[in-house]
């Protein structure tokens, strides 16, 4: 068990860490879900 | 260029930036975030001096593994756009990408590092060589982006952000090595050190290891997705600016 003093700042860092890469990654997402209707399958490159 | 963008047209139209590969790379990101979890807060022992607060290292370091990368990989994109006879707009747009997510890990590298030096040197923050590179790099490229958003065609966005690129890019070894040209509060390098020597072992490397993978992993999804949509991005900014100037050609026939 992480000593309690330590707690705090240990699992903070990683509840940060997950949260703001999850955030980018969702926002990422969603901007490619956005504009996908709007062009072609024949000028995406990677269909 | 001219993309294919009429709303009536019937050409199809996929749902997003994802391929079978990105869904791959996606699938073993979550598998091996999830193992860096386990092994950085459960399995891993504590270290004999800094006890817990190791524990930040499994993910501190990754992130700035991850930086490095992204602004390494923005460097040479910007080489290869520039010095290529043909200036590939492609280049530029995944050095635009990787530099994004860049900017995001290494602000998590300086929050996760202001957690850990709170517990080992009871302070946030000090104005110390490593800590003072390191906000520096992260300010650069910031300036980078903001260089990116300026006005313009894409090939003038492309030229003058790669000079930007390739001019910050020498920031990193300064970083990097900046413990060992000043006296630091920083630890050394444990892994990546100049004497090719590694200072940890068994169970604490092997969970430093999972997590530089699973977030390596993380930024070639993220890269993928994004140099994607910045493709979308500049055709339809491409189309706008076609219509844009047929309707200011109309109204110049019908005055």
């Amino acid at each position: 068990m992480i000593a309690m003093e330590d707690a705090g700042f240990v699992i903070g860092s990683y509840v940060i860490t997950f949260a703001v890469v999850g955030a980018l990654a969702w926002r990422i997402v969603r901007r490619g879900r956005e504009l996908a209707p709007r062009v072609d399958d024949a000028d995406k490159y990677w269909t | 260029m001219t993309a294919s963008l009429a709303p009536e047209s019937t050409a199809s139209r996929s749902a997003g930036t994802a391929t079978h590969a990105t869904r791959l790379i996606g699938i073993a990101t979550i598998v091996m975030m999830a193992w860096t979890a386990a092994f950085g807060l459960l399995f891993s022992p504590a270290d004999r001096d800094q006890e817990d607060a190791v524990r930040i290292m499994y993910v501190h370091v990754p992130t700035v593994w991850v930086a490095y990368l992204a602004f390494v990989v923005t460097a040479l994109c910007s080489a290869f756009y520039l010095f290529r006879k043909k200036h590939g707009l492609g280049f530029d747009r995944v050095a635009g990408a990787s530099a994004e997510v860049g900017v995001v890990f290494m602000a998590l590298t300086l929050i996760t590092g202001m957690m850990w030096g709170r517990l080992t040197w009871g302070v946030y923050w000090q104005w110390d060589a490593r800590l003072t590179t390191t906000a520096l790099l992260f300010v650069s490229y910031i300036g980078y982006l903001a260089v990116r958003g300026l006005g313009g065609t894409h090939h003038q966005r492309a030229k003058r952000s790669a000079i930007v690129g390739l001019l910050i890019v020498i920031e990193i070894p300064l970083v990097h090595w900046s413990v060992k040209l000043w006296r630091t509060l920083h630890q050394e390098a444990s892994v990546m050190n100049p004497n090719g020597d590694v200072k940890i072992d068994g169970l604490m490397l092997f969970s430093l290891f999972i997590g530089v993978i699973a977030f390596t992993l993380l930024y070639l999804w993220l890269v993928m997705h994004r140099s994607r949509s910045m493709a979308m991005e500049d055709l339809l900014e491409d189309e706008g600016l076609d219509e844009a100037l047929a309707a200011r050609r109309a109204e110049a026939v019908a005055s």
